[in-house]
């Protein structure tokens, strides 16, 4: 009846598991009973968890990326504690099988529940009005691809309470993660969460590059889009180029685990090198998934905050391709050590270092577009300036590892973790909280607090430094990953140091949270009045802050790159029409909500082996979608008194007294 | 079975493609099962044949059943097959380079 | 600054040819999907082709193909091929029976097709030769099993358009699902071309 679930699956043993299980239960009955006694319910279902809209699901991905960072990140300072007193005699607090699933788990969460849905959230919020669109190719499976995500995060969550999580690495790679030696839940549920949250992602791939395809606002021909567009294009590409190798793989783990096929099994044929091949074909590219976007973030705030337009504009996109293609042909740098032989490690070490050249490309372009321009040193600038910094350092190493011989010996070294972390902080994350303070403003209506965010960055840049560098040493000393005790005492004082690097890291991180309770509590003294609080030249600045539900009410005509600093130039910004014309807009619907939570009810029940509910929860979301595929109803019309009453209210703004504005911005305007 | 013409408009065919489409894929399949079944050719001569008239069956079917085409409509359907096509010879060229060479120099019995 | 008011424009939304459009949308957006598709038959292909000779002291391709047979599934598939074209003529056409008659004629021999698999598949597991048995048994009943679990789905969603069909009659919303299984349709059979040349007859010779 309940497969193989019992009550035993609680880790009621584990003191850092229950403590941590009573404090979410206590914070989430507070949040739920605060919900309840304020009556935010409705609210709460029909302005939230049911839209359609890109901008509402855009916060509501970047949301549940923070809170997943949060236990990241709680991970995170686990094994640095672990591993500075873990030295010698000292065991630590944390026991192999506990810190294995520490690891496996930071991994997870870290790239494919915090960098993947903070990316996916900044490019459901900005592209779609970045191209004058009034939202994306298909709704409903934009709120469907996000109740997937859910689904899988919500997977990840529950198996620290049920069961236990993945004690393989984020990679799982066979025989470990084989019944053979990982019998009991924890492949499993790494399995489904990342099989029903890649579906998510796959199918926002499809969404954006149909919406960036076929919506562009009429003028705005491909060397006219925004280079974040573009730079979202590029990651789009990869996605539904790359994702379907990651189900391919996992489905395979899982027929070798659920139904004895031996695919990747030490017995009757099978040969676990290739769950390695086509892991990293799809692994590969995913990290340059998570940078592009970056990228484009960074072209953005540079340009925006040195009043001019970004340098080399075509060769940026030239470059981005560049990258996306080249991403398909070095997945075999991850395994230079697993003996495929001279000459395949030959082409593979060539073409990565290959791929630094588009990028240096980049790095030039960013310094030229600075280069006499007039450079603010906003949090965004900040954040960028960091990048710029971190990411090449983190670059550097990647071309030394990308040397076989050096790999040979630094492969699966802290060295390596030192890289990843440099290009996925230095360059993802960086980029993401850079993207995140240029356009919070735009999503909520007022801008972060600076001082705060600037606190914010510098624990954080000084933070990773005294964290990673010494890991770099420690890989040249010899010492490995995924270690929760050593017996070299010399490695100990650097473990210290990077115990106390994550502490400041842990500090940027508090002043992100007093920044967003400071910025909520101040936001009328912050309000981004125009919709344009930085001087922007892209079409989202255009619009109010936050926009009208259908973001333009006239879809705007574009005639040249950086439209908006064009209509500003021209003294064409904020003109409006005499009348308005109906607007074509989807309604909300559950269907995403329903069938997003029967995949965790399903992934639910395949980890735990009860057939028939995984039975009645996959017929379950058939049957949801076919009976949405019934639904007639899913379109409406804006009226335009409608639509002139809520653009009255924005351009009234545009009336109010001097002082009410936001003087910067009006500078930059004219 | 008569020759209507369709309007012209993305992947909208005639019975014309259509039985042309299924006469040349019945021959394109026939010979190849019927080289393999008679055993009268040698290997290479069977693996080139039938790799060559699965691609050509292949364009058929692209051609005749899903009008592929490079009218203004079928372009980027066109770019995004051959990206496609593209990230599938690299994907598999390599992965199977990769893995023959592993496995050669790991498992060297296999190839006794 | 003051908003200047714009002389009329011709903005006026263009609704019907919008509708127009969102089908060529959602075609465009199917076919990338389908491009995924591809690349997820292509990584089962690629682990078929690594493990093709680890049969583990098993059964090996030539020890079981029936090439006669296969054959036989190979015709079943291309003439629904072309049932399916002859329903999407008449779907242009608006002729709504006619539709109905050749997607019934495609299902039918899309059914059949699955049957034969089915009992192909049966009969090696009941001799001993099911996916556990090796690696590439368990290559082979995957690749020709997730062909054979689309070309299923396939058929469900066939059946739900036959009944929309009927009871809403060749809408403009219908005509474009009809149009995105149509691709689905023939993309299978391309996807068993490649089946049949690589598994069935490279593991014959």
């Amino acid at each position: 009846m309940f497969g193989k679930l019992t009550l035993e699956a609680v880790p009621f043993h584990e003191p850092i598991i229950m403590i941590t299980l009573a404090v979410v239960a206590i914070a989430g009955l507070g949040i739920f009973g605060a919900i309840t006694y304020y009556r935010k319910w409705g609210y709460l279902w029909t302005e939230w968890l049911t839209s359609v809209d890109h901008k509402k699901i855009g916060v509501m991905y970047i949301l549940v990326a923070l809170i997943m960072l949060l236990r990241g990140f709680a991970d995170a300072i686990m094994m640095r504690g672990q591993l500075a007193i873990a030295e010698g005699a000292s065991q630590g607090y944390l026991p192999p099988e506990h810190y294995d699933q520490i690891f496996t788990a930071h991994g997870v969460i870290m790239i494919i529940f915090m960098a993947m849905p903070f990316m996916v959230g900044l490019m459901n919020i900005a592209v779609p009005l970045q191209i004058g669109a009034r939202d994306v190719a298909f709704p409903f499976l934009n709120s469907l691809s996000f109740w997937l995500f859910v689904a899988g995060a919500i997977l990840v969550n529950v198996s620290l309470g049920v069961g236990e999580f993945a004690r393989t690495g984020w990679v799982a790679y066979p025989p470990l993660a084989e019944l053979g030696y990982s019998p009991g839940v924890g492949v499993d549920y790494y399995i489904w969460a990342l099989q029903l949250s890649g579906l998510g992602t796959l199918l926002t791939g499809v969404n954006f590059l149909v919406t960036v395809f076929k919506m562009r606002a009429p003028g705005m021909s491909w060397m006219k889009i925004p280079v974040f567009t573009w730079a979202c294009t590029f990651t789009n590409v990869l996605i539904v180029a790359s994702f379907p190798i990651l189900t391919a793989t996992l489905g395979l783990l899982s027929l070798d685990r659920y139904l004895d096929m031996h695919f990747f099994t030490n017995e009757l044929g099978g040969n676990a090198m290739m769950y390695i091949n086509l892991f990293w074909a799809w692994g590969h590219p995913e990290v340059y998934i998570l940078i592009l976007p970056a990228f484009g973030i960074f072209s953005e705030v540079i340009s925006t905050f040195s009043g001019k337009k970004l340098f080399g504009y075509a060769s940026m996109i030239w470059a981005s391709g560049a990258i996306t293609v080249l991403g398909f042909v070095v997945w075999l740098h991850h395994f230079f050590t697993m003996g495929s032989g001279a000459n395949v490690n030959a082409f593979f070490g060539v073409a990565t270092m290959v791929i630094a050249v588009p990028t240096g490309v980049k790095l030039f372009s960013w310094l030229f577009t600075m280069f006499r321009g007039r450079v603010q040193f906003t949090t965004p600038v900040l954040w960028t300036l960091g990048f710029m910094v971190t990411f090449t350092v983190g670059g550097m190493t990647g071309v030394l590892l990308a040397v076989p011989g050096a790999d040979y010996v630094l492969h699966n070294s802290l060295f390596l973790i030192a890289h990843f972390h440099n290009t996925i902080i230095g360059g993802a994350v960086f980029g993401y909280l850079a993207g995140f303070t240029f356009w919070f403003p735009k999503a909520f209506g007022f801008k972060l607090d600076e001082r705060l965010g600037k606190g914010a960055f510098w624990c954080w840049i000084t933070g990773f430094f005294v964290a990673f560098m010494p890991l770099y040493v420690l890989g040249f000393m010899g010492m490995t990953r995924r270690l929760n005790h050593y017996d070299n005492p010399m490695w100990q004082p650097y473990l210290i140091v990077a115990f106390f690097g994550a502490g400041l890291i842990l500090c940027g991180i508090l002043f992100q949270l007093a920044q967003l309770v400071v910025s909520l509590r101040n936001r009328e003294s912050l309000r981004d009045v125009t919709g344009d609080p930085w001087g922007g030249r892209t079409l989202e600045w255009s619009t109010s802050s936050p926009p009208p539900f259908y973001n333009f009410a006239v879809t705007p005509t574009v005639r040249a790159l950086d439209a908006f600093q064009d209509m500003k130039e021209r003294g064409e910004a904020y003109l409006r029409p005499d009348h308005y014309a109906p607007i074509h807009m989807p309604k909300n619907t559950s269907a995403g909500v329903i069938i997003g939570l029967l995949g965790a009810v399903f992934g639910f029940a395949l980890v735990w082996h009860i057939w028939w509910l995984g039975a009645v929860s996959f017929i379950g979301m058939i049957a949801t979608f076919i009976a949405r595929s019934y639904n007639e109803d899913v379109d409406y019309y804006v009226q335009p008194d409608e639509i002139e009453r809520v653009e009255n209210r924005h351009h009234a703004n545009f009336a109010a007294p001097r002082s009410v504005l936001n003087t910067q911005s009006v500078a930059e305007q004219i | 079975m008569s020759h209507a013409h369709s309007d012209a408009g993305a992947g909208h065919g005639s019975y014309g493609s259509y039985a042309i489409g299924f006469i040349l894929s019945v021959i394109l399949t026939a010979i190849p099962f019927a080289m393999v079944m008679s055993g009268q050719f040698s290997q290479s001569v069977n693996l080139i044949s039938m790799l060559v008239m699965g691609v050509v069956q292949i364009v058929v079917h692209l051609v005749c059943f899903l009008h592929m085409n490079t009218s203004s409509e079928g372009r980027w359907n066109l770019v995004a097959f051959l990206f496609t096509v593209l990230i599938i010879v690299m994907l598999v060229g390599l992965a199977i380079w990769i893995m023959v060479n592993a496995d050669m120099l790991m498992m060297p019995w296999m190839f006794q | 600054m003051s908003s200047t008011v714009m002389h009329s424009n011709h903005a006026v939304a263009h609704d019907d040819h919008a509708h127009h459009d969102t089908g060529g949308n959602t075609v465009f957006g199917f076919w990338l999907y389908l491009m995924t598709d591809c690349i997820l038959f292509a990584s089962v292909f690629a682990t078929y082709a690594v493990l093709v000779n680890h049969t583990a002291g098993g059964p090996s391709g030539k020890d079981i193909f029936e090439l006669p047979y296969v054959l036989g599934e190979t015709a079943l598939l291309l003439v629904s091929s072309c049932t399916y074209g002859f329903a999407m003529i008449a779907a242009h056409r608006g002729f709504k029976g006619q539709t109905l008659a050749w997607l019934a004629a495609t299902f039918v021999l899309g059914a059949g097709f699955i049957g034969m698999e089915i009992n192909e598949f049966h009969h090696l597991i009941a001799e001993g030769f099911g996916p556990d048995r090796s690696a590439f048994l368990s290559s082979f009943f995957t690749l020709v099993g997730m062909h054979g679990l689309h070309v299923t789905a396939g058929l469900v969603w066939m059946v739900i358009m036959m009944l929309q069909v009927s009871q809403r009659g060749l809408t403009d919303r219908n005509n474009t699902r009809l149009m995105c299984l149509s691709l689905f349709w023939h993309f299978l059979d391309i996807v068993w071309i490649c089946v049949f040349t690589i598994v069935y007859l490279m593991g014959t010779i």
